[in-house]
Protein backbone atom coordinates (compact mmCIF):
# COMPACT_ATOMS: atom_id res chain seq x y z
CA UNK A 1 0.00 0.00 0.00
CA UNK A 2 1.17 3.29 -0.80
CA UNK A 3 2.02 6.39 1.81
CA UNK A 4 -0.97 6.56 4.55
CA UNK A 5 -2.60 9.47 4.53
CA UNK A 6 -4.22 8.78 8.05
CA UNK A 7 -3.83 6.01 10.42
CA UNK A 8 -6.49 4.29 13.37
CA UNK A 9 -4.48 3.02 15.62
CA UNK A 10 -5.94 0.60 18.47
CA UNK A 11 -9.31 2.94 18.65
CA UNK A 12 -11.91 3.16 21.41
CA UNK A 13 -15.06 5.28 21.32
CA UNK A 14 -17.00 5.40 24.11
CA UNK A 15 -19.89 7.48 24.08
CA UNK A 16 -21.49 9.51 26.79
CA UNK A 17 -24.47 7.39 27.40
CA UNK A 18 -22.04 4.34 28.16
CA UNK A 19 -22.40 3.02 24.44
CA UNK A 20 -19.29 1.78 23.21
CA UNK A 21 -19.07 2.71 19.20
CA UNK A 22 -15.64 1.29 18.52
CA UNK A 23 -13.38 -1.18 20.14
CA UNK A 24 -9.65 -1.39 19.39
CA UNK A 25 -10.19 -0.35 15.67
CA UNK A 26 -7.33 -0.15 13.18
CA UNK A 27 -7.64 1.61 9.96
CA UNK A 28 -4.78 3.07 7.73
CA UNK A 29 -5.96 4.96 4.88
CA UNK A 30 -3.46 4.88 2.26
CA UNK A 31 -3.30 7.72 -0.37
CA UNK A 32 -5.06 7.87 -3.42
CA UNK A 33 -7.32 5.01 -2.35
CA UNK A 34 -11.06 4.45 -2.52
CA UNK A 35 -11.62 2.44 0.21
CA UNK A 36 -15.34 1.41 1.61
CA UNK A 37 -16.12 0.79 5.50
CA UNK A 38 -18.48 -1.79 4.76
CA UNK A 39 -20.63 -3.04 8.06
CA UNK A 40 -23.96 -3.70 9.38
CA UNK A 41 -26.30 -0.78 10.81
CA UNK A 42 -25.11 0.78 14.38
CA UNK A 43 -21.80 -0.68 13.80
CA UNK A 44 -19.71 3.06 13.96
CA UNK A 45 -18.69 2.99 10.52
CA UNK A 46 -19.89 6.71 10.55
CA UNK A 47 -18.31 7.12 14.02
CA UNK A 48 -15.18 6.44 12.32
CA UNK A 49 -15.55 8.98 9.99
CA UNK A 50 -16.64 11.41 12.27
CA UNK A 51 -13.31 10.96 14.54
CA UNK A 52 -11.26 11.44 11.48
CA UNK A 53 -13.39 14.44 10.12
CA UNK A 54 -12.53 15.60 14.11
CA UNK A 55 -16.05 15.94 14.78
CA UNK A 56 -15.07 14.21 18.09
CA UNK A 57 -12.38 12.80 20.41
CA UNK A 58 -11.51 8.95 20.81
CA UNK A 59 -11.89 7.40 23.97
CA UNK A 60 -8.69 5.87 23.91
CA UNK A 61 -6.14 4.85 20.69
CA UNK A 62 -4.72 7.41 18.59
CA UNK A 63 -5.41 9.13 15.54
CA UNK A 64 -1.66 9.65 13.06
CA UNK A 65 -1.61 11.63 10.20
CA UNK A 66 1.87 10.95 9.04
CA UNK A 67 1.72 14.00 6.21
CA UNK A 68 1.55 16.12 9.33
CA UNK A 69 2.04 17.24 12.37
CA UNK A 70 -1.34 15.64 14.16
CA UNK A 71 -5.05 16.81 13.58
CA UNK A 72 -3.92 20.27 14.44
CA UNK A 73 -1.43 20.01 11.65
CA UNK A 74 -3.73 19.33 9.12
CA UNK A 75 -4.66 22.42 6.92
CA UNK A 76 -8.29 23.23 7.94
CA UNK A 77 -10.15 22.10 4.76
CA UNK A 78 -8.23 19.18 3.02
CA UNK A 79 -10.79 17.31 4.39
CA UNK A 80 -13.86 17.35 2.46
CA UNK A 81 -17.05 15.99 4.03
CA UNK A 82 -20.67 14.53 2.66
CA UNK A 83 -23.15 13.76 5.23
CA UNK A 84 -26.10 10.96 4.53
CA UNK A 85 -28.74 13.90 4.09
CA UNK A 86 -27.92 16.67 1.53
CA UNK A 87 -27.33 18.91 4.84
CA UNK A 88 -27.91 21.93 2.75
CA UNK A 89 -28.70 25.73 3.97
CA UNK A 90 -32.60 26.21 2.31
CA UNK A 91 -31.97 29.94 2.74
CA UNK A 92 -28.73 29.82 0.36
CA UNK A 93 -28.87 29.40 -3.69
CA UNK A 94 -26.74 26.50 -4.82
CA UNK A 95 -24.18 29.16 -5.32
CA UNK A 96 -23.88 30.13 -1.85
CA UNK A 97 -24.68 26.86 -0.63
CA UNK A 98 -21.34 25.13 -2.42
CA UNK A 99 -19.24 28.89 -1.52
CA UNK A 100 -19.63 28.18 2.26
CA UNK A 101 -16.26 26.67 2.98
CA UNK A 102 -14.64 29.07 1.33
CA UNK A 103 -16.37 31.97 2.75
CA UNK A 104 -15.54 30.50 6.10
CA UNK A 105 -12.12 30.30 4.98
CA UNK A 106 -12.03 33.98 3.80
CA UNK A 107 -10.82 33.24 0.41
CA UNK A 108 -11.85 36.62 -1.60
CA UNK A 109 -14.90 36.72 -3.13
CA UNK A 110 -13.34 36.71 -7.10
CA UNK A 111 -11.12 33.75 -6.58
CA UNK A 112 -13.71 31.77 -4.45
CA UNK A 113 -16.89 32.58 -7.56
CA UNK A 114 -14.25 30.49 -10.00
CA UNK A 115 -13.65 27.44 -7.84
CA UNK A 116 -17.61 27.20 -6.46
CA UNK A 117 -18.57 27.26 -10.73
CA UNK A 118 -15.55 24.78 -11.36
CA UNK A 119 -17.26 22.39 -8.09
CA UNK A 120 -20.46 22.77 -9.67
CA UNK A 121 -19.37 21.77 -13.19
CA UNK A 122 -17.40 18.88 -11.62
CA UNK A 123 -20.87 17.62 -10.19
CA UNK A 124 -22.72 18.47 -13.65
CA UNK A 125 -24.91 20.92 -12.18
CA UNK A 126 -23.91 24.22 -14.15
CA UNK A 127 -26.89 26.28 -14.74
CA UNK A 128 -28.32 25.38 -11.61
CA UNK A 129 -26.27 27.91 -9.68
CA UNK A 130 -29.04 30.27 -8.50
CA UNK A 131 -31.78 27.69 -7.77
CA UNK A 132 -32.22 27.13 -4.12
CA UNK A 133 -32.48 23.54 -2.41
CA UNK A 134 -35.91 23.08 -2.80
CA UNK A 135 -36.26 23.27 -6.05
CA UNK A 136 -34.25 20.67 -6.80
CA UNK A 137 -34.33 16.73 -6.48
CA UNK A 138 -32.98 14.45 -3.74
CA UNK A 139 -29.70 13.02 -6.34
CA UNK A 140 -29.45 16.91 -7.18
CA UNK A 141 -29.21 17.91 -3.46
CA UNK A 142 -26.61 15.41 -2.58
CA UNK A 143 -24.61 16.43 -5.94
CA UNK A 144 -24.53 20.18 -4.68
CA UNK A 145 -23.47 18.64 -1.30
CA UNK A 146 -20.43 16.91 -3.22
CA UNK A 147 -19.15 20.09 -5.11
CA UNK A 148 -19.48 21.24 -1.64
CA UNK A 149 -17.17 18.78 0.05
CA UNK A 150 -14.52 19.72 -3.55
CA UNK A 151 -14.58 23.48 -3.38
CA UNK A 152 -11.81 23.13 -1.11
CA UNK A 153 -9.46 20.51 -3.07
CA UNK A 154 -9.37 18.69 -0.18
CA UNK A 155 -6.79 15.78 -0.08
CA UNK A 156 -9.30 13.31 1.88
CA UNK A 157 -12.96 12.66 1.09
CA UNK A 158 -14.81 11.61 3.43
CA UNK A 159 -18.57 10.57 2.34
CA UNK A 160 -21.13 9.19 5.07
CA UNK A 161 -23.30 6.89 3.18
CA UNK A 162 -24.00 9.52 0.82
CA UNK A 163 -26.57 8.09 -1.68
CA UNK A 164 -28.48 5.97 0.95
CA UNK A 165 -31.74 7.66 0.94
CA UNK A 166 -31.91 7.96 -2.84
CA UNK A 167 -33.27 5.29 -5.29
CA UNK A 168 -31.14 2.95 -7.35
CA UNK A 169 -31.29 4.58 -10.94
CA UNK A 170 -30.07 8.00 -8.91
CA UNK A 171 -27.65 6.00 -7.10
CA UNK A 172 -25.84 4.12 -9.69
CA UNK A 173 -25.44 7.03 -12.09
CA UNK A 174 -24.29 9.17 -9.02
CA UNK A 175 -21.98 6.13 -8.11
CA UNK A 176 -20.64 6.45 -11.64
CA UNK A 177 -20.09 9.99 -11.46
CA UNK A 178 -17.97 9.58 -8.26
CA UNK A 179 -15.93 7.00 -9.76
CA UNK A 180 -15.18 9.02 -13.09
CA UNK A 181 -14.07 11.95 -10.69
CA UNK A 182 -11.94 10.02 -8.27
CA UNK A 183 -10.02 8.60 -11.36
CA UNK A 184 -9.59 11.78 -12.84
CA UNK A 185 -8.57 13.77 -9.39
CA UNK A 186 -7.14 10.80 -7.63
CA UNK A 187 -7.94 12.39 -3.63
CA UNK A 188 -8.07 9.57 -1.01
CA UNK A 189 -12.01 8.80 -0.84
CA UNK A 190 -13.54 6.69 2.62
CA UNK A 191 -16.95 6.22 1.28
CA UNK A 192 -19.08 3.99 4.38
CA UNK A 193 -21.76 2.13 3.09
CA UNK A 194 -23.92 -0.76 4.37
CA UNK A 195 -24.40 -1.90 0.87
CA UNK A 196 -22.33 -4.97 -0.65
CA UNK A 197 -22.97 -4.21 -4.48
CA UNK A 198 -21.71 -0.43 -3.87
CA UNK A 199 -18.59 -0.99 -1.93
CA UNK A 200 -17.43 -3.54 -4.35
CA UNK A 201 -18.51 -1.40 -7.83
CA UNK A 202 -16.56 1.67 -5.95
CA UNK A 203 -13.86 0.73 -4.20
CA UNK A 204 -9.73 -0.40 -4.39
CA UNK A 205 -10.00 -1.71 -0.56
CA UNK A 206 -12.71 -2.68 1.55
CA UNK A 207 -12.49 -2.64 5.02
CA UNK A 208 -15.48 -5.13 6.46
CA UNK A 209 -16.17 -3.81 10.26
CA UNK A 210 -17.88 -6.49 12.78
CA UNK A 211 -21.02 -4.96 14.77
CA UNK A 212 -21.24 -3.23 17.69
CA UNK A 213 -18.54 -2.49 19.39
CA UNK A 214 -16.74 -1.70 15.74
CA UNK A 215 -13.76 -3.26 14.80
CA UNK A 216 -12.55 -3.83 10.95
CA UNK A 217 -12.34 -7.49 10.98
CA UNK A 218 -11.07 -8.01 7.41
CA UNK A 219 -9.98 -6.48 4.83
CA UNK A 220 -10.22 -7.28 1.11
CA UNK A 221 -8.82 -4.97 -2.18
CA UNK A 222 -10.75 -5.28 -5.26
CA UNK A 223 -8.31 -5.70 -7.65
CA UNK A 224 -10.03 -4.46 -10.85
CA UNK A 225 -9.48 -2.39 -13.45
CA UNK A 226 -10.23 1.03 -13.76
CA UNK A 227 -12.14 2.67 -14.96
CA UNK A 228 -15.32 0.61 -14.06
CA UNK A 229 -18.99 1.31 -15.84
CA UNK A 230 -21.87 -0.79 -16.03
CA UNK A 231 -20.07 -3.68 -17.74
CA UNK A 232 -18.54 -4.28 -14.40
CA UNK A 233 -21.31 -4.81 -12.54
CA UNK A 234 -22.40 -7.79 -14.41
CA UNK A 235 -19.12 -9.35 -14.95
CA UNK A 236 -18.55 -12.54 -12.88
CA UNK A 237 -15.17 -10.62 -11.49
CA UNK A 238 -17.63 -8.67 -9.74
CA UNK A 239 -20.19 -11.34 -8.73
CA UNK A 240 -17.05 -13.26 -7.34
CA UNK A 241 -16.47 -10.33 -5.20
CA UNK A 242 -19.70 -9.52 -4.13
CA UNK A 243 -19.69 -13.24 -3.17
CA UNK A 244 -16.58 -13.13 -1.25
CA UNK A 245 -17.73 -9.73 0.42
CA UNK A 246 -20.82 -10.81 1.43
CA UNK A 247 -19.20 -14.03 3.23
CA UNK A 248 -17.20 -11.93 5.02
CA UNK A 249 -19.68 -9.50 6.26
CA UNK A 250 -21.38 -12.45 6.94
CA UNK A 251 -18.58 -14.00 9.40
CA UNK A 252 -17.98 -10.15 10.69
CA UNK A 253 -21.40 -9.80 11.97
CA UNK A 254 -21.72 -13.51 13.75
CA UNK A 255 -18.29 -12.93 14.88
CA UNK B 1 -10.47 21.15 -14.87
CA UNK B 2 -14.01 20.69 -16.69
CA UNK B 3 -16.78 18.60 -16.47
CA UNK B 4 -17.09 15.19 -16.00
CA UNK B 5 -17.48 14.02 -19.80
CA UNK B 6 -20.78 11.62 -19.75
CA UNK B 7 -22.03 14.41 -18.04
CA UNK B 8 -24.18 17.19 -19.29
CA UNK B 9 -26.40 19.00 -16.73
CA UNK B 10 -29.67 18.38 -19.06
CA UNK B 11 -28.99 14.57 -18.76
CA UNK B 12 -27.54 14.88 -15.50
CA UNK B 13 -31.07 16.12 -14.13
CA UNK B 14 -32.85 14.07 -16.54
CA UNK B 15 -31.40 10.90 -14.67
CA UNK B 16 -31.76 11.92 -11.56
CA UNK B 17 -35.60 12.24 -11.83
CA UNK B 18 -36.21 16.03 -11.54
CA UNK B 19 -39.39 16.63 -12.19
CA UNK B 20 -38.97 20.71 -11.29
CA UNK B 21 -36.25 21.26 -13.75
CA UNK B 22 -38.47 23.87 -15.18
CA UNK B 23 -38.99 25.69 -12.06
CA UNK B 24 -35.61 25.90 -11.30
CA UNK B 25 -35.10 27.70 -14.40
CA UNK B 26 -38.32 29.24 -15.25
CA UNK B 27 -37.74 32.76 -13.74
CA UNK B 28 -40.26 33.19 -11.29
CA UNK B 29 -42.82 35.71 -11.08
CA UNK B 30 -43.93 36.36 -7.41
CA UNK B 31 -46.48 38.71 -7.59
CA UNK B 32 -48.39 37.36 -10.43
CA UNK B 33 -51.71 36.91 -8.54
CA UNK B 34 -53.64 34.11 -9.85
CA UNK B 35 -57.38 36.36 -9.22
CA UNK B 36 -59.85 33.34 -9.70
CA UNK B 37 -58.03 31.90 -6.48
CA UNK B 38 -57.95 34.96 -4.47
CA UNK B 39 -61.83 35.27 -5.17
CA UNK B 40 -62.76 31.74 -4.02
CA UNK B 41 -60.90 32.44 -1.13
CA UNK B 42 -62.40 35.80 -0.47
CA UNK B 43 -65.95 35.41 -0.86
CA UNK B 44 -67.38 33.15 1.90
CA UNK B 45 -65.64 35.78 4.44
CA UNK B 46 -67.41 38.55 2.67
CA UNK B 47 -70.58 37.12 2.35
CA UNK B 48 -70.79 36.37 5.94
CA UNK B 49 -69.85 39.73 6.57
CA UNK B 50 -72.29 41.69 4.47
CA UNK B 51 -74.90 39.56 5.62
CA UNK B 52 -74.16 40.32 9.02
CA UNK B 53 -74.24 43.83 8.57
CA UNK B 54 -77.19 43.82 6.98
CA UNK B 55 -79.14 41.83 9.69
CA UNK B 56 -77.39 44.35 12.35
CA UNK B 57 -78.79 47.33 10.13
CA UNK B 58 -82.62 45.46 10.18
CA UNK B 59 -82.48 44.44 13.67
CA UNK B 60 -81.86 48.13 14.78
CA UNK B 61 -84.42 49.37 12.45
CA UNK B 62 -87.11 46.83 13.12
CA UNK B 63 -86.67 47.03 16.54
CA UNK B 64 -86.04 50.70 16.61
CA UNK B 65 -83.28 50.96 18.46
CA UNK B 66 -82.31 54.06 20.09
CA UNK B 67 -79.20 55.13 18.43
CA UNK B 68 -77.40 55.54 22.04
CA UNK B 69 -78.12 51.99 22.44
CA UNK B 70 -77.03 50.35 19.51
CA UNK B 71 -76.28 52.47 16.09
CA UNK B 72 -77.02 50.24 12.82
CA UNK B 73 -73.98 49.82 10.70
CA UNK B 74 -74.59 52.86 8.15
CA UNK B 75 -74.72 55.29 11.58
CA UNK B 76 -71.22 54.28 12.24
CA UNK B 77 -69.98 54.66 8.72
CA UNK B 78 -71.89 58.28 8.37
CA UNK B 79 -70.40 59.25 11.81
CA UNK B 80 -66.64 58.06 10.84
CA UNK B 81 -66.84 60.07 7.55
CA UNK B 82 -68.33 63.05 9.88
CA UNK B 83 -65.68 63.00 12.61
CA UNK B 84 -62.63 62.04 10.65
CA UNK B 85 -61.60 65.68 11.75
CA UNK B 86 -61.55 64.57 15.34
CA UNK B 87 -60.59 60.48 14.62
CA UNK B 88 -57.82 60.75 12.70
CA UNK B 89 -55.97 62.80 14.70
CA UNK B 90 -56.09 60.40 17.34
CA UNK B 91 -55.49 57.25 14.70
CA UNK B 92 -52.04 58.69 13.87
CA UNK B 93 -51.72 58.87 17.64
CA UNK B 94 -52.61 55.62 18.55
CA UNK B 95 -50.30 53.95 15.49
CA UNK B 96 -47.59 56.01 16.55
CA UNK B 97 -47.04 54.69 19.62
CA UNK B 98 -48.13 51.11 18.59
CA UNK B 99 -45.27 51.56 15.46
CA UNK B 100 -42.56 52.90 18.24
CA UNK B 101 -43.63 50.04 20.42
CA UNK B 102 -43.42 47.59 18.03
CA UNK B 103 -39.95 48.60 17.00
CA UNK B 104 -38.35 49.17 20.25
CA UNK B 105 -40.27 45.80 21.15
CA UNK B 106 -38.41 44.17 17.84
CA UNK B 107 -34.81 45.80 18.27
CA UNK B 108 -34.96 44.63 22.19
CA UNK B 109 -36.48 41.30 21.19
CA UNK B 110 -33.91 40.04 19.15
CA UNK B 111 -31.00 41.83 21.39
CA UNK B 112 -32.63 39.81 24.40
CA UNK B 113 -32.74 36.33 22.55
CA UNK B 114 -29.56 36.89 20.92
CA UNK B 115 -28.03 37.64 24.49
CA UNK B 116 -30.26 34.39 25.99
CA UNK B 117 -28.10 31.93 22.77
CA UNK B 118 -25.02 33.23 24.12
CA UNK B 119 -25.13 31.50 26.98
CA UNK B 120 -27.65 28.91 28.97
CA UNK B 121 -27.17 30.68 32.41
CA UNK B 122 -28.11 33.90 31.29
CA UNK B 123 -30.91 32.78 29.45
CA UNK B 124 -31.72 30.05 32.36
CA UNK B 125 -31.18 33.61 34.65
CA UNK B 126 -33.02 35.97 32.46
CA UNK B 127 -36.23 33.76 30.72
CA UNK B 128 -38.45 33.97 34.07
CA UNK B 129 -38.64 37.20 34.32
CA UNK B 130 -39.48 37.61 30.68
CA UNK B 131 -42.61 35.62 31.12
CA UNK B 132 -43.45 37.48 34.84
CA UNK B 133 -43.58 40.54 32.90
CA UNK B 134 -45.78 38.98 29.91
CA UNK B 135 -48.12 36.96 32.58
CA UNK B 136 -48.92 40.01 34.40
CA UNK B 137 -51.99 41.92 32.76
CA UNK B 138 -50.97 45.48 31.32
CA UNK B 139 -53.93 46.84 32.90
CA UNK B 140 -52.53 45.87 36.52
CA UNK B 141 -49.43 47.66 35.84
CA UNK B 142 -50.55 50.22 33.51
CA UNK B 143 -51.59 52.72 36.29
CA UNK B 144 -47.86 52.31 38.23
CA UNK B 145 -46.18 52.75 35.13
CA UNK B 146 -47.91 56.14 34.41
CA UNK B 147 -47.61 57.54 37.76
CA UNK B 148 -43.61 57.10 37.68
CA UNK B 149 -43.47 57.95 33.80
CA UNK B 150 -44.67 61.37 33.94
CA UNK B 151 -44.50 61.67 29.87
CA UNK B 152 -47.03 60.10 28.86
CA UNK B 153 -46.37 59.47 25.05
CA UNK B 154 -43.48 57.40 26.52
CA UNK B 155 -45.07 55.93 29.81
CA UNK B 156 -47.83 54.50 26.65
CA UNK B 157 -44.86 53.24 24.42
CA UNK B 158 -43.66 51.51 27.78
CA UNK B 159 -46.84 49.52 28.22
CA UNK B 160 -47.36 48.41 24.61
CA UNK B 161 -43.82 47.44 24.85
CA UNK B 162 -44.51 45.16 27.37
CA UNK B 163 -46.98 43.64 26.05
CA UNK B 164 -44.99 43.53 22.49
CA UNK B 165 -41.82 41.80 23.13
CA UNK B 166 -42.56 38.77 24.74
CA UNK B 167 -43.58 37.24 21.42
CA UNK B 168 -40.47 38.35 19.58
CA UNK B 169 -37.86 36.66 22.67
CA UNK B 170 -39.71 33.30 23.44
CA UNK B 171 -39.80 32.74 19.46
CA UNK B 172 -36.79 34.23 18.08
CA UNK B 173 -34.73 32.13 20.78
CA UNK B 174 -36.00 29.22 19.77
CA UNK B 175 -35.03 29.75 16.51
CA UNK B 176 -32.04 30.94 17.33
CA UNK B 177 -31.91 27.62 18.84
CA UNK B 178 -33.41 25.28 16.45
CA UNK B 179 -30.14 25.29 13.79
CA UNK B 180 -29.65 22.05 12.09
CA UNK B 181 -27.20 20.15 13.53
CA UNK B 182 -25.44 18.42 10.71
CA UNK B 183 -24.87 22.28 9.32
CA UNK B 184 -23.43 22.76 12.88
CA UNK B 185 -20.72 20.06 12.37
CA UNK B 186 -20.54 21.13 8.82
CA UNK B 187 -19.65 24.22 10.36
CA UNK B 188 -17.38 23.00 13.33
CA UNK B 189 -15.64 21.32 10.39
CA UNK B 190 -14.18 23.48 8.23
CA UNK B 191 -13.48 25.50 11.59
CA UNK B 192 -16.11 28.54 11.12
CA UNK B 193 -15.80 30.97 14.49
CA UNK B 194 -18.73 31.79 17.06
CA UNK B 195 -19.73 34.72 15.34
CA UNK B 196 -19.29 33.14 11.88
CA UNK B 197 -21.82 30.58 12.84
CA UNK B 198 -24.25 32.81 14.36
CA UNK B 199 -24.35 35.18 10.69
CA UNK B 200 -24.55 32.15 8.52
CA UNK B 201 -26.23 29.64 10.19
CA UNK B 202 -28.38 30.61 13.22
CA UNK B 203 -29.74 34.05 12.14
CA UNK B 204 -31.18 32.54 8.71
CA UNK B 205 -32.44 29.29 11.14
CA UNK B 206 -34.19 32.02 13.51
CA UNK B 207 -35.71 34.25 10.51
CA UNK B 208 -39.41 31.80 9.79
CA UNK B 209 -39.66 32.04 14.28
CA UNK B 210 -38.57 35.85 14.48
CA UNK B 211 -41.50 36.83 11.68
CA UNK B 212 -43.91 34.53 13.13
CA UNK B 213 -43.33 36.16 16.27
CA UNK B 214 -43.55 39.78 15.00
CA UNK B 215 -46.81 38.67 13.34
CA UNK B 216 -48.32 38.30 16.87
CA UNK B 217 -46.56 41.32 18.57
CA UNK B 218 -48.35 43.47 16.09
CA UNK B 219 -51.43 43.01 17.17
CA UNK B 220 -50.41 43.02 20.04
CA UNK B 221 -48.54 46.01 20.54
CA UNK B 222 -51.57 47.75 19.61
CA UNK B 223 -53.86 46.11 22.19
CA UNK B 224 -51.04 47.47 24.57
CA UNK B 225 -51.34 50.59 23.45
CA UNK B 226 -55.06 50.80 23.24
CA UNK B 227 -55.12 49.60 26.96
CA UNK B 228 -52.56 52.29 27.88
CA UNK B 229 -54.75 54.52 26.68
CA UNK B 230 -57.49 53.64 28.35
CA UNK B 231 -55.80 53.71 31.78
CA UNK B 232 -53.71 57.11 30.89
CA UNK B 233 -57.26 58.51 29.62
CA UNK B 234 -55.46 62.02 28.54
CA UNK B 235 -57.66 64.26 26.58
CA UNK B 236 -56.49 67.04 24.43
CA UNK B 237 -54.84 66.87 21.09
CA UNK B 238 -52.55 64.43 22.42
CA UNK B 239 -54.88 61.92 22.77
CA UNK B 240 -55.30 58.66 21.15
CA UNK B 241 -57.98 56.49 19.80
CA UNK B 242 -59.05 54.68 23.01
CA UNK B 243 -59.56 58.37 24.44
CA UNK B 244 -62.38 59.13 21.70
CA UNK B 245 -64.40 56.33 23.12
CA UNK B 246 -64.09 56.83 26.59
CA UNK B 247 -65.04 60.52 25.85
CA UNK B 248 -67.91 59.08 23.59
CA UNK B 249 -68.89 56.79 26.08
CA UNK B 250 -69.24 59.70 28.63
CA UNK B 251 -71.37 61.86 26.18
CA UNK B 252 -73.22 59.48 24.82
CA UNK B 253 -71.91 59.75 21.34
CA UNK B 254 -71.96 55.85 21.00
CA UNK B 255 -72.05 56.42 16.96
CA UNK B 256 -68.92 57.70 17.49
CA UNK B 257 -67.57 55.20 19.53
CA UNK B 258 -67.94 52.69 17.06
CA UNK B 259 -66.35 54.69 14.72
CA UNK B 260 -63.04 54.57 16.89
CA UNK B 261 -63.39 50.95 17.77
CA UNK B 262 -63.70 50.29 13.71
CA UNK B 263 -60.51 52.26 13.10
CA UNK B 264 -58.59 50.44 15.45
CA UNK B 265 -59.93 46.97 14.58
CA UNK B 266 -58.91 48.24 11.17
CA UNK B 267 -55.55 48.85 11.85
CA UNK B 268 -54.90 45.92 13.90
CA UNK B 269 -56.03 44.03 10.30
CA UNK B 270 -53.68 46.03 8.34
CA UNK B 271 -50.89 45.55 10.71
CA UNK B 272 -51.63 42.21 10.47
CA UNK B 273 -51.48 41.79 6.74
CA UNK B 274 -48.56 44.13 6.48
CA UNK B 275 -46.37 41.94 8.41
CA UNK B 276 -47.72 38.77 7.22
CA UNK B 277 -46.67 40.36 3.54
CA UNK B 278 -43.18 40.95 4.71
CA UNK B 279 -42.77 37.54 6.15
CA UNK B 280 -43.83 35.97 2.81
CA UNK B 281 -41.63 38.16 1.01
CA UNK B 282 -39.02 37.45 2.83
CA UNK B 283 -39.33 33.58 3.07
CA UNK B 284 -40.48 33.20 -0.47
CA UNK B 285 -37.65 31.73 -1.87
CA UNK B 286 -36.80 28.92 0.30
CA UNK B 287 -39.53 27.88 3.52
CA UNK B 288 -42.12 25.20 3.35
CA UNK B 289 -44.48 28.05 5.19
CA UNK B 290 -44.30 30.24 1.65
CA UNK B 291 -44.28 27.75 -0.52
CA UNK B 292 -47.40 26.76 -2.87
CA UNK B 293 -47.21 23.26 -3.17
CA UNK B 294 -47.25 22.40 -6.75
CA UNK B 295 -48.76 19.42 -8.85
Amino acid sequence: MSRAVVQLQNVDKVYGNGVVALRHLDLDVGEGEFLSLLGPSGCGKSTVLRLVAGLGEVSGGRIEWPGGNGRKGLPQGDVGFVFQEPTLMPWATVFKNVQLPLRLRGVPPDEAAARVREAIAMVGLDGFERAYPRELSGGMKMRVSIARALVTHPRLLLLDEPFASLDEITRFKLDNDLLALWAKQRWTVVFVTHSVYESVYLSTRIAVMTARPGRTASDVPIEAPSPRDDAFRTSTLYNDYCRLVSARLAEATRA
Amino acid sequence: MSSIPSVEPERAAKNVGVRDTEAARAPRKPWRVDLGWAVRRALPPIVIGAAGLVAWELVVRLNQIPYYILPGPLLVLRTLVQDWGTLYPSLLVTLAITGAALLVATIAGVLISILFTQSRLVELSLFPYAVILQVTPIVAIAPLIIIWVRNIPVALLICAWLVAFFPIVSNTTLGLNSADHNLLNLMQLYGASRRQIFWYLRLPSAMPYFLGGLRISGGLALIGAVVAEFVAGTGGAQSGLAYRILESGYTMQIPRMFAALLMITGSGIFIFLALTALSHLILRKWHESAVTREG
